[in-house]
């Protein structure tokens, strides 16, 4: 092999791998897609004899279908609105005060964004059954925004830090009250940070199966996530074409929201994008 | 209206203010999160359970619990399951794969570096029952992988139940590896082009660049997503609850699917309790390094 015949190798060799990665990872998402348009889908990937929307039709005019699509809706919403809130408030004196405890405060609060949620739920099932909150959809919610509490105080902690002190004062000097400079100052310049925030709360919740599995047993307050992997459970053997049109239905809001949320996050991908400590 | 800016401007001097803006979100994170965590560590010291007598009394046990969990097979197995799982799915598939998606596709053709990103990112951003769905179906008895060998002419195998924890790694690595990708990408474009091509103007190999150059450059980057892709492996479970339910017998048997087995299908929540101080520990640990790592 001479070294013109290597340089060509050199070359060739990463789009020849990164082109067999990218068709293993491909089939089994072609295999949902396809599946979900066939009228006769069957287990493995192949090419539909006639293209169909009726799987489509079926799922969504399921009654069942779109309870659990409303419930896992309000859900992720609840959550995602109460987080930007509560969160948005939480880190205002945490911005813009002098505290003591700030720093340690942040580092707790940096600390509990990365524990491991699955670790806690037992403790929570019986926290739930003593305060009346098992199978509540409300105490669902709850628990997702006390879980998402750390993230969206950091997020918003830092991208307070950035909007700039004198607009605030400003408008304070035209009489505006603290929480009227927040709402009418401070949270508009923050709209790509507040929209990052909710979207990922949102898409976390919307995707999280093990939470409302652990804290919900009434099949009529179950979310998407529960009604997918109940349907799977019972039908997955027989109801291809239902089943992955189900799950691209389910699978939209979470892509659509990471295309958009990509449109806040103009500082591209870093670990330490949204964490300058 | 003024004895509202007056308010404003005299913040600093009221120290507690800070509390009426923080008393809602720490309250809700001290009732549902914090609590639950200390009372992991009590509960796994109790004989709590669903049902039976110890239902209505809940008594200390002691160590009872952990004494035994070191007698019972199980959690052997299922500690050996989690790291397979863990140095599988976490260290070679997505920290190791996605390097390496990340470091073949810099200075690529923009188009083609788009499509696979998308192919890879999809994964990520798709739920985790979906995933799991897709991959189920894609390792089936019937499914797609199956055909593609038997059209080769190799006879087919029943992938779920000859190596179930091959299955569930590579389902992780498809649902995983973007972030890690990612993360390689934007660490990636940071390592200056100039030292780059000094080395190779000097005689340097790939190899050496890579070894010498790169990797040294973007050495936090890795334990950093290093610790963060393992917490987040760590806590998996309805990827693999869906897949193959712990099964079969106990071969994909993780800590959280043991958790879950015991405290929800056994009705041990304390037993269950017991093994979760397990989880949430090595939870710990690596949270507190990662944080420092950040600090």
């Amino acid at each position: 092999m001479n070294a013109k015949q290597r340089k060509i190798i050199y070359r060739i060799m990463p789009y020849a791998i990164l082109t067999l990665i990218g068709i293993c990872f491909v089939l089994p998402l072609l295999w949902v897609m396809v599946a979900s348009v066939d009228t006769n889908a069957m287990q493995t990937l192949k090419l539909p004899r006639a293209v169909t929307a009726d799987n489509y039709i079926e799922v969504i005019t399921s009654r069942e279908n779109q309870r659990a699509f409303l419930i896992g809706l309000i859900m992720s919403l609840g959550q995602a609105v109460l987080v930007v809130i509560l969160a948005l408030l939480a880190a205002y004196p945490l911005s813009r005060y002098q505290m003591k405890y700030k720093k340690s405060f942040m580092l707790t609060i940096l600390f509990m964004t990365s524990l491991p949620i699955t670790a806690v739920m037992v403790p929570v099932y019986q926290l739930f059954l003593s305060l009346k909150l098992y199978d509540q959809i409300f105490g669902v919610i709850l628990f997702y925004v006390a879980s998402s509490m750390p993230y969206g105080i950091w997020m918003l902690k830092n991208f307070m830090d950035s909007v700039p002190l004198d607009l605030e004062e400003a408008a304070w000097v035209d009489g505006a009250s603290v929480f009227t400079g927040i709402r009418k100052v401070v949270a508009p310049l923050m709209v790509p940070g507040i929209c990052t925030v909710a979207i990922f709360t949102f898409s976390g919740s919307w995707g999280n199966f093990f939470v409302p599995y652990i804290l919900l047993q009434n099949p009529e307050n179950f979310p998407a996530s529960l009604k997918l992997y109940q349907f799977f459970g019972q039908y997955g053997m027989i109801e291809y074409g239902n089943l992955a049109a189900f799950s691209i239905m389910y699978a939209i809001p979470s892509i659509v929201l990471y295309i958009l949320s990509q449109r806040f996050m103009s500082k591209g991908f870093g670990l330490q994008g949204g964490t300058k400590g | 209206m003024s004895s509202m800016a007056a308010e404003g401007y005299s913040r600093k001097r009221n120290s507690y203010s800070w509390l009426y803006f923080m008393l809602p979100s720490i309250a809700i994170m001290l009732v549902f999160f914090i609590y639950p965590v200390f009372l992991t560590f009590f509960y796994s010291f109790t004989n709590l359970a669903l049902t039976g007598e110890s239902a209505r009394e809940l008594k200390f046990v002691g160590f009872d619990n952990y004494l035994h969990m070191f007698k019972d097979p199980t959690v052997k197995i299922s500690i050996w399951n989690t790291l397979i799982f863990l140095f599988g799915s976490a260290v070679i598939g997505q920290q190791v794969l996605g390097f390496f998606i990340a470091l073949l596709m810099k200075h690529k053709n923009k188009t083609f570096r788009r499509v696979i990103g998308t192919i890879v990112l999809a994964g990520w951003v798709t739920p985790e029952i979906v995933c799991a769905l897709c991959l189920y179906s894609f390792f089936g008895d019937e499914g797609t992988l199956n055909s593609i060998i038997t059209s080769l002419g190799i006879p087919a195998v029943t992938w779920l139940y000859t190596v179930p924890m091959l299955t569930i790694i590579l389902a992780n690595i498809w649902h995983g590896t973007a972030f890690s990708m990612l993360v390689f990408q934007a660490a990636l474009d940071d390592v200056p082009s100039e030292v780059e091509e000094a080395a190779v103007v000097d005689g340097a190999s790939r190899w050496q660049v890579l070894t010498r150059i790169i990797i040294p450059y973007i050495k936090e980057t890795f334990t950093t997503n290093m610790m963060l892709v393992t917490l987040q492996t760590l806590g998996v479970f309805g990827l693999i609850y869906a897949m193959t339910g712990g099964g079969p017998g106990t071969s994909t048997t993780t800590l959280p699917i043991f958790m879950y087995n015991q405290a929800f299908v056994n009705y041990q929540l304390g037993y269950g309790t017991a093994i979760s101080l397990l989880l949430l520990l090595i939870g710990i640990v690596l949270s507190l390094f990662y944080t420092r790592s950040l600090k």
